[in-house]
């Protein structure tokens, strides 16, 4: 029993010491699985709704190492989406970031909201009232008419 | 439900069609006459110098480096370039056209070999006053280079002001490349 419980406590360690190699950079599977998680938020530029992770170009190959490399160097994600950046520019993540270029792509969904909101207020407003019931004296000469 | 309301409902999904149907059409015909690229990216680099390189030329011959362009006596062509590229062939008379104006063209030949290159410049001719090898593309993508052909022009201050992803052409060098030259010579 104690050779299970020391077994399950030692697997993460045995996971995170698994060593894998991707486009010839070897990496420990923590590292690579950073290392996708980036190339994933990034677009190849050669086959442009893939991602550099998914696409099967060279260009793209060349980035997954620049990444893997980071990532052994330890930068950040931030310093490594910065490196894409300033060579791309912003096109080359698959999220557009918040900026005022985009600023009307964020508020598409606030600005719609609002629209229907507003539609639904002003046609609630235009409905014509229900005709008040009618009277006895009414009523009386809808039955004469139908009659 | 009034007339004005009637006429609404009809005209407002119409107008909707006919205003979708205007837009496609401009970019469909935009596409047609090459004004207008849904694959091309604005190049980070306009507006400033080229990151620093330094790139041996082909077969031990003389390469350049981000110094030697960074204050060019005249503005001058940077063009990115490769022997195994379709459009680069198609791009070379239109290179060979600009060289006899006198505008200078600096090639860099990327992910190539001595031996193809010498037989591709043989072929389309040679309009580069210099050429360096980035035989890895880790320049390239320094650059934001992301195929072949791509032409950067570069004032004399060393600044890049325009960048052309795929093959020049005679339009594009009216259009832009001209105009370029008459605001930065």
């Amino acid at each position: 029993m104690r050779a299970i419980l020391l077994l399950l406590v030692l697997l993460p360690a045995l996971a995170a010491a698994q060593i894998v190699t991707r486009d010839g950079i070897t990496l420990t599977q923590p590292q690579e699985v950073r290392a996708e998680a980036i190339g994933d938020q990034l677009r190849c530029l050669v086959c442009q709704n893939e991602s550099i992770e998914a696409s099967g170009a060279s260009l793209a190959k060349q980035l997954r190492v620049i990444i893997r490399q980071r990532v052994i160097a330890g930068d950040t994600d931030k310093a490594i989406m910065d490196f894409m950046v300033q060579r791309y520019g912003i096109f080359v993540l698959l999220k557009p970031p918040f900026m005022p270029l985009t600023w009307a792509l964020y508020a598409m969904p606030f600005l719609a909201l609002f629209g229907g909101m507003l539609i639904a207020w002003a046609s609630r407003r235009n409905r014509v009232p229900a005709p008040p019931p009618l009277s006895e004296a009414d009523r009386a000469r809808l039955d004469e008419l139908l009659r | 439900m009034t007339p004005l309301r009637r006429r609404l409902l009809f005209g407002l999904p119409l107008a909707a069609v006919v205003a979708g149907g205007a837009g496609f059409y401009t970019i469909l015909r935009r596409m047609q006459s090459d004004q207008y690229d849904p694959h091309y990216l604005p190049s980070p680099l306009i507006g400033h110098r080229p990151p620093a390189f330094s790139l041996p030329g082909i077969d031990g011959a003389q390469g350049f480096s981000s110094t030697d362009i960074a204050a060019p006596p005249r503005p001058m062509l940077v063009n990115w370039f490769a022997s195994w590229c379709i459009p680069c062939l198609q791009e070379a008379p239109m290179l060979g056209l600009l060289e006899k104006t006198g505008l200078p063209i600096w090639g860099i030949a990327y992910q190539d070999t001595a031996a193809a290159l010498a037989g591709f410049l043989a072929q389309n001719g040679n309009p580069y006053q210099r050429i360096a090898a980035d035989t890895s593309g880790l320049t390239a993508i320094n650059w934001g280079v992301y195929g072949v052909p791509e032409t950067y022009f570069i004032d004399r201050d060393g600044i890049v002001r325009s960048r052309w992803a795929g093959a020049l052409t005679y339009q594009l060098i009216q259009e832009e490349l001209n105009p370029l030259l008459a605001k930065y010579s």
